[in-house]
């Protein structure tokens, strides 16, 4: 929680089965006897001049991503702990950092210094470092010693719950010790499997996996700074730098990168993470740093240095195996390779959705007979793609522009009930129609949209001025359209599509 | 004006006549559009690795997409074609529906499209696509007067073509033709279907095609239609029709009309 009236007890206070409950307290609020899960109205007898503020769920768990996102300079591996908690995995990451105590040390510290009261510990296993916390914040617990050093602690800083922790003091176990000298049989006989899981955990005995919030990236590289950076130059050129020591790790291994992940670590704490995607695997670092500089240049809320970044971080999240092809022969696949750059390139600018390609589906009706793909994921499926073919010496059978939506148009009267107009409006002009042709009956499918969707017919239509439409009645002249009174209704028009 | 400084000039203007002389010379490289007159008139056909422009008022939209994928259809010969277009045209004039596109016999399995959202990211994603050497031709699509699209802009647009080889086509919709770098400008409106009866086969595509500006021939105005089975502009086919036989009785007035000018 963060500090502030360090003097005066305050509390923040929840809703609990319709009662306001605290949610959490300061120190001087916890002084004076308050407790968590005290109702409100008893702490306001207990302490008339109480400070009260509404809990805010959601503010809290975006607080915590945030102290996660800059947990992340310390592992990849940070996993949440809500409602306030959170699991570092620092195997094989102490050492950078000059051993477990300082990293410790260093963590701690830089929390407190943004505000925040931490309590932390290191374990063999995540349970047992989570009871340490809240019982001995700082320690630091060898394997092998997680029984030894929980043996005193009372059976709550488990947190297995009020109930079970209740029944193991009513038993006469009061310390996590007393709970694990007896035979684990009866303690699942008694308790419930799960909390002798939890008990072994936190004994050594096995370990829960942790979560992590991110995938963990194939490869990873990354610059810290002793004096943070702030100027574009120096942003670019550490980008640059990384995206060589990254390239090379990975052409090691015969890999490409296919999306990649640059995160700015600011002094104050802010972590600002920035993604590039690429259609196919990246092997040269020039184009790493074309990619980020389109991003960077294209970015809607620009890169805030603030006081600086103390650290950058590359980080390649998926990769590929490339296959070495042989270029000169094959001009073709040169192409291919140079329009995929293009399409990066622009991608990465206005983003991965608003370049597509097409596909074409298996149905008629209109507006679903093409899929907009994102062109880095399926441009090879779309260069194979199977479209239906044209009716050979036939007039286009579908218009050139649809609308997404098809828009109303006034019909005054149609001669033959099911026919075509003699005239419509559409955006306020009036188009007299001269040439029609049709209808084409498209059924909707019944099967998809639950039998909701009603029949068109479709005329092409040119007017006087030579404009070519496509528009539909939506509905069967009879028996498909009801006003609200269930009369059968007369039903509407659309414009659908232009034709050129 | 001293002789140095007017040396200089002489050396600068040296300079853009061979750069503007190296364009020209360079043998454009030509397709024939099939429609005979509008070959000739450019020269044998639309110019590759240059900038075209094709403007339409509001309504007639949908005739000038379907020139410009003419057009591309032409000069891409089998390469990619890159559409770039504003999110505001696709509300105002509709999506480019790719059944449409293959009706018109094109191949939508060739065309990438580039929804940008506003008038900039589409110059600038237009400019880093016309030089790419990959492309068969770049489609540009804007909606409305634009004041980004300035004679600097088509100038950049018009040295990265010449640059890479690759065609830009320019579809500016309800806009007014102003001065710009282009090799060609066309206004564009639909044109009717032949006439004849209604049940007859019409609506094959066909263009009012008028060329307003033309850095190396003659300007024209012709009626285009668009053969979807051999994929090229052609002239309007002529429907036989039938005609009133010519009185035996009476003399033919355009004859006698002929006759009297020059008596005249």
């Amino acid at each position: 929680m963060s500090g502030g009236a360090q003097d005066e007890p305050s509390i923040v206070v929840i809703k609990d089965n319709n009662a306001l409950v605290i949610h959490a307290l300061n120190e001087a609020a916890e002084r004076l006897g308050l407790y968590i899960g005290q109702p409100l109205a008893n702490a306001r007898a207990m302490c008339p001049d109480l400070k009260v503020f509404d809990a805010d769920v959601a503010a809290d768990a975006k607080t915590l991503s945030d102290i996660a996102d800059w947990c992340d300079r310390f592992t990849p591996l940070v996993a949440l702990d809500p409602p306030h908690g959170l699991f570092l995995d620092i195997t094989g990451c102490a050492h950078l950092f000059g051993g477990e105590a300082a990293l410790l040390q260093t963590l701690v510290r830089a929390l407190g210094r943004q505000g925040f009261a931490v309590s932390a510990a290191i374990a063999g296993t995540s349970v047992c470092a989570r009871t340490l916390t809240r019982q001995a914040t700082g320690s630091i617990v060898a394997d092998g010693g997680e029984a030894a050093a929980l043996d005193r602690f009372p059976v709550s800083a488990l947190g297995a719950g009020e109930a079970i922790s209740t029944g193991l003091r009513r038993a006469g176990l009061k310390t996590i010790g007393d709970v694990a000298s007896r035979s684990p049989s009866e303690i699942t006989a008694r308790f419930g499997a799960r909390f002798s899981t939890l008990l072994a955990h936190a004994l050594g005995q096995g370990d829960a996996p942790i979560s992590p919030r991110k995938p963990l990236p194939d490869y990873i590289v990354e610059k810290r700074f002793a004096e943070p950076i702030a100027t574009d130059t120096m942003i670019a050129m550490t980008l640059s730098r990384l995206a060589d020591t990254l390239i090379a790790s990975m052409e090691k291994q015969g890999k490409g990168a296919r999306r990649l992940e640059a995160a700015f670590f600011r002094t104050d704490g802010v972590v600002r993470a920035i993604t590039v995607e690429a259609g196919r695997p990246v092997t040269q670092s020039k184009v790493i740093d074309r990619l980020f500089r389109e991003r960077l240049d294209a970015l809607a809320d620009p890169l805030d240095p603030g006081f600086g970044f103390d650290m950058v971080r590359l980080s390649a999240s998926r990769t590929e195996i490339v296959v070495q092809e042989q270029r000169d022969l094959d001009a073709h696949v040169h192409d291919n390779d140079e329009l995929s750059a293009l399409i990066d390139r622009i991608a990465a600018r206005i983003g991965g959705k608003r370049v597509v390609v097409h596909l074409p589906e298996d149905t008629h009706i209109p507006e679903c007979a093409v899929m907009a793909a994102p062109a880095q994921h399926h441009l090879a499926a779309a260069m194979q793609a199977e479209w239906p073919a044209r009716a050979e010496s036939e007039p286009p059978l579908r218009p050139l522009r649809l609308f997404d939506r098809p828009e109303p148009i006034k019909v005054p009267f149609a001669a033959v009930p099911d026919g075509p107009p003699h005239q419509f409006t559409w955006r306020r002009a009036l188009h007299a129609v001269v040439r029609v042709e049709g209808p084409e009956r498209i059924a909707m499918e019944w099967w998809r949209q639950g039998g909701k969707q009603l029949t068109r017919d479709y005329f092409r239509i040119e007017d006087a001025e030579g404009l070519r439409f496509w528009i539909f009645r939506d509905g069967l002249y009879e028996g498909e359209v009801f006003d609200g009174d269930g009369e059968p209704a007369s039903p509407g028009w659309y414009v659908h599509g232009l034709f050129a | 004006m001293s002789g140095a400084r007017r040396s200089a000039l002489a050396s600068l203007r040296g300079q853009i006549e061979r750069i503007e002389t190296a364009a020209v010379v360079h043998p454009h490289d030509r397709v024939a559009l099939g429609h005979s007159e509008a070959d000739n008139a450019l020269k044998g056909g639309l110019a590759r690795a240059a900038i075209h422009e094709v403007f339409c008022a509001g309504s007639q939209g949908t005739a000038a997409t379907g020139f410009v994928m003419g057009l591309a259809g032409r000069v891409s010969a089998q390469r990619p074609l890159l559409w770039i277009r504003q999110d505001f045209s696709e509300i105002e004039a509709g999506a480019l529906s790719m059944s449409g596109l293959a009706e018109l016999g094109l191949d939508p399995r060739r065309v990438v499209t580039v929804r940008a959202a506003d008038v900039e990211s589409a110059l600038r994603s237009s400019a880093d696509a016309l030089a790419c050497d990959a492309l068969g031709a770049v489609v540009l699509e804007l909606w409305g007067e634009t004041r980004q699209f300035d004679l600097v802009a088509s100038r950049k647009l018009t040295l990265a073509a010449q640059g890479s080889g690759v065609t830009g086509l320019l579809l500016r919709m309800a806009a007014q033709p102003l001065p710009s770098t282009a090799e060609t400008r066309w206004m564009l409106r639909a044109a009717h279907s032949p006439p004849g009866p209604v049940w007859d086969a019409w609506g094959a595509p066909r263009f009012d095609a008028e060329l307003l500006r033309n850095r190396h021939g003659p300007c024209g105005r012709w009626i285009m239609e668009w053969n979807c089975d051999e994929c090229q502009f052609s002239e309007p086919s002529t429907y036989s029709q039938p005609v009133a036989a010519a009185p035996a009785d009476r003399q033919n007035p355009a004859i006698s009309a002929d006759e009297r000018r020059r008596a005249g």
